[in-house]
């Protein structure tokens, strides 16, 4: 660590290392871009996978945190940078022209925090409409509705981008560019459409079949959790992450709990953590499952659905009994789980994963073996390894392409290391390696589930926390892995019991994000084929 | 001039001689009876065309299908029908009204004419005469037009792609039907639906014309399928793509039309089928099995017609519930590369086996 400290204060003096749990560089707009290009480049440090860029506003300055990975040396870093000139116009550039996902994760720290990033290609509001009033995240923030009230007209929007860049005598320029041309056919597939999984939508353009340009247009189901969690105490914050990716409910709630944990050192019983993963790893099956039943039927397949919701149906059921509920969970607590597992919980994972493998069986000969089947997803949407980086496409999307990026592996956390499974990674790259991952890691999860089911240690399930939890002021971050890939969460904690700061990273916002460029050129049929094996939830990505 | 199911010359006696009624009058009367019956059956068919691909499809997905209105859920698609018959159409702004109205008439019509054709028992058809497969090949290919209808005059892009996908599809696939028809008129020496049957009445073509009937029977299957527009082929109506595809914008009995059509294409695609390959309404004979022949006589043809209908028809709805959907470009490969030179080449061997007499 300390050579890396070392070799960023050779390249750029100026910087101030602190060292939370992962260490944070602080740097001044001037030498921002130059740094981030060498952290990039430079072959020892090679952090060329951007987990995200957390706007901030400290009262006094605003700014920008970008965490950025090397994930072949397993290192993460962080980089504060204090953004420019006034309240009215803070100014960073942009590195969008270094990670590729930074163009649109710098669109949500513009419209939370209204930080403007020059050189950005396209610097529009990302979730909220563009009429709106203010940035929500500021502290300084007016919540009056009489401000941004309800609107009952369409929502107006615009064909045109902003592009802000410094000209040589230091004034900064607005430019305006088109998004699409005057003559291009554009068709709108979302908000409101059966194959973009909720409330996405995509400005298609199309020439006959063919796709010509994706504009992805979010927001539809933006909630501002985030903006919501500063005005909740600790416990009170955790519900939400049955909201976003609901069908990894528990592995967001576990991360959730953890990050908490850490910040105020509690210790949990290994019972406790046992609970925790088995459960992590339940839902990754029933997630995984649902993925493929719907998948396919968005192929046309429809029957599939109904064999895949089978094993998922039997998993739903198995939480009922312990948590009491089939979707929103709620079960992981701050200490420990909320209520001990059901009698039978042992028996009836047993018996889920006894009918696995038979269940897989099914699944590849109906499905994976078909020929059309293998026409309509080889060689479809091929995401290259550098482009799955570049593009921060996690989980077994990018894992399809090469990257291996599972966070349990790259990050331990829990009691994931001393669990014998295989990380899933193939090489090809297309829609069918990203479905046959996801297959794959079906037989993995099941497989540590069998080292867990007959090794639930006795003891409390709950350890005892203070009613009032205070965390101690500081910034926390870490990366964990939910059904869809890295999960990544920062919290500042300025000592009092809300949080200050709570930026949630989820993994479906990049992998919206890299439609675009793996669909140009494909079929409007790939779209779906595309979108689909990519496996995002819009509750989170919109968050 | 023969009616649907009954003998046409008592009423015709009835209508002259009894009631008096000059003989054009006669005949008028006799054509909108007749136009009647097949409305009625046209409609009755569909409805249990709509329960027999529900209850088959649940039995695919491990559900039981409808089972709440009725005795086995009998009444789900008279209620269905009933509640699309009271919808309000909804009327479109920005639309070429008298197209919009007009395109699910010109689908219905389209399945209807062909409706006409298929033979239902000895003498029991609507039409028949010499070109009748010819004419049954025409007909139907007007139902593209109200496709194409559809989609372009609901000012929707989405209905646009869809019609302009099922214009290509059901151009090129016309092609693979003409062509077995063609395959199989040569082996019946004629064009006429009863000739065709008669010609059967020994050994069923498939049987008849073994390697090429059995060539011609598999690509008829696929063309027919995808001239319906269902799975693998439906993407005209691709829903996870195009919402609805052309017919996103129709509601109420508009939109019944559609669906309807749908069904009875099926009917008549599966119709056609037997009569070209299964002998129509013959019973299935063998030469020189004259006990068992005699058995299978005891079945009236019209029985042994519906069920080769009703079979056939199996055959499509299992393709659609268990096959993904092919995308345009591999829908249209399939066709222009692999049936349509296999075709060429079927005839081809058809007509050797026929010159050479090779054939049963």
């Amino acid at each position: 660590m300390a050579n890396i400290t070392e070799r960023i204060k050779t390249l750029c003096p100026s910087a101030t290392v602190e060292g939370y749990n992962i260490p944070v560089v602080t740097v001044d707009d001037d030498h921002w871009h130059a740094l981030a290009k060498a952290l990039h480049d430079d072959p020892e440090l090679a952090y060329t996978y951007l987990v995200t860029i957390v706007g901030m506003d400290w009262t006094d300055s605003l700014g920008a945190i970008y965490y950025m990975m090397n994930t072949d040396a397993d290192r993460i870093l962080g980089v504060k940078v204090l953004a420019k000139g006034t309240r009215e116009q803070p100014l960073i550039t942009s590195a969008a022209d270094i990670w590729k996902v930074a163009t649109l994760y710098e669109r949500e720290v513009y419209d939370f925090y209204g930080i403007i990033f020059l050189n950005n290609p396209d610097m529009r509001r990302l979730f909220l409409n563009i009429d709106w009033v203010g940035y929500p995240l500021r502290k300084d923030y007016d919540a009056n509705p009489d401000i941004n009230p309800v609107s009952i007209e369409s929502e107006r929007q615009s064909d045109f981008t902003k592009v802000y860049s410094r000209s040589a005598d230091g004034t900064v320029n607005c430019t305006e560019e088109r998004i699409f041309q005057p003559e291009d056919f554009v068709v709108n597939i979302g908000p409101q459409h059966p194959a973009t999984h909720g409330v996405l939508r995509f400005r298609t353009c199309v020439d006959g079949e063919t796709v010509k340009k994706i504009d992805v247009y979010m927001g539809y189901i933006h909630r501002g959790i985030e903006k919501l969690c500063e005005t909740l105490t600790y416990p009170q914050t955790l519900h939400f992450m049955d909201r976003m990716d609901y069908f990894s409910a528990h592995n967001y709630h576990h991360a959730l709990c953890m990050l908490y944990e850490k910040a105020a050192g509690i210790e949990i019983s290994r019972r406790a953590q046992v609970i925790r993963v088995m459960m992590d790893e339940l839902s990754r099956i029933a997630s995984h499952c649902l993925f493929i039943g719907t998948y396919c039927m968005d192929l046309g397949a429809t029957t599939m659905l109904f064999y895949t919701l089978r094993v998922r149906e039997q998993i739903l059921d198995i939480m009922e009994k312990t948590c009491g509920a089939r979707m929103t969970f709620n079960y992981d607590c701050i200490g420990g789980v909320m209520a001990d597992l059901d009698e039978n919980f042992v028996a009836d994972v047993k018996a889920l994963l006894e009918t696995i493998p038979a269940n897989i069986k099914e699944y590849n000969t109906l499905f994976t073996g078909n020929v059309i089947a293998k026409n309509r997803l080889t060689d479809v949407g091929v995401l290259s390894r550098e482009d799955a980086i570049a593009y921060g496409v996690t989980g077994p999307s990018g894992r399809a392409s090469g990257w291996a990026c599972d966070m349990r592996k790259l990050q331990p956390y829990s009691i994931y290391p001393e669990l014998d499974f295989e990380e899933i990674v193939a090489t090809e790259g297309d829609s069918m390696a990203r479905f046959q991952c996801r297959v794959r890691e079906i037989e993995e999860s099941a497989k540590i589930l069998w080292q867990l089911v007959d090794n639930i240690p006795e003891g409390e399930y709950c350890v005892k926390v203070p009613k009032v939890l205070k965390l101690p002021a500081g910034s926390w971050f870490q990366v964990t892995e939910g059904c869809r890939g890295a999960f990544g969460l920062y919290l500042e904690s300025d000592g009092t019991t809300k949080p200050y700061r709570l930026k949630i990273a989820p993994p479906c916002l990049p992998q919206a994000g890299v439609v675009d460029h793996i669909t140009r050129g494909f079929k409007i049929a790939d779209l779906i084929t595309i979108g689909g094996s990519l496996d995002y939830i819009v509750p989170d990505m919109d968050r | 001039m023969q009616a649907l199911f009954l003998d046409t010359t008592g009423v015709h006696t009835l209508l002259t001689e009894t009631l008096n009624l000059q003989p054009w009058l006669a005949v008028t009367i006799e054509c909108l009876l007749v136009g009647v019956g097949l409305l009625l059956v046209y409609s009755v068919l569909a409805l249990i065309y709509i329960y027999y691909e529900r209850k088959i499809c649940a039995a695919f997905q491990c559900r039981l299908g409808p089972n709440r209105v009725g005795p086995w859920g009998l009444l789900q698609s008279i209620a269905d029908m009933f509640k699309m018959l009271i919808k309000e159409i909804i009327h479109l702004q920005h639309i070429d009204r008298f197209l919009f109205a007009l395109a699910p008439y010109l689908v219905i019509i389209a399945s209807m004419l062909a409706f006409a054709v298929l033979p239902w028992g000895d003498g029991l058809q609507i039409i028949d005469f010499n070109i009748g497969i010819f004419f049954l090949i025409a007909v139907s290919s007007i139902g593209v037009l109200g496709i194409l209808l559809a989609g372009w005059s609901s000012n929707n892009k989405f209905t646009l792609i869809g019609s302009l996908r099922s214009g290509a599809q059901m151009v090129s696939y016309e092609l693979s039907i003409g062509l077995t028809v063609l395959t199989m008129v040569c082996l019946a020496g004629s064009m006429s639906v009863s000739d065709i049957c008669a010609e059967q009445s020994d050994l069923w073509f498939i049987f008849k014309g073994h390697v090429p009937a059995l060539i011609a029977f598999v690509i008829y299957m696929i063309a027919g399928t995808a001239e319906t527009n269902r799975g693998p082929f439906d993407l005209p109506e691709a829903e996870s793509e195009l919402t609805a595809g052309y017919h996103t914008e129709y509601s109420g009995i508009h939109f019944g039309f559609f669906y309807l059509a749908e069904y009875l294409n099926l009917f008549v695609v599966s119709g056609v089928a037997s009569l070209l390959f299964l002998g129509g309404w013959q019973p299935l004979h063998f030469p020189g099995w004259d006990t068992f022949n005699g058995i299978m006589d005891y079945c009236p043809g019209t029985v042994w017609f519906l069920a080769k209908c009703f079979a056939l028809s199996f055959v499509i709805i299992w393709f659609k519930w268990t096959y993904p959907r092919l995308r345009i470009d591999q829908l249209l490969s399939l066709e222009w590369k692999y049936l349509l030179p296999i075709n060429l080449f079927n005839l081809v061997l058809m007509v050797i086996v026929i010159v050479y007499g090779l054939h049963f």
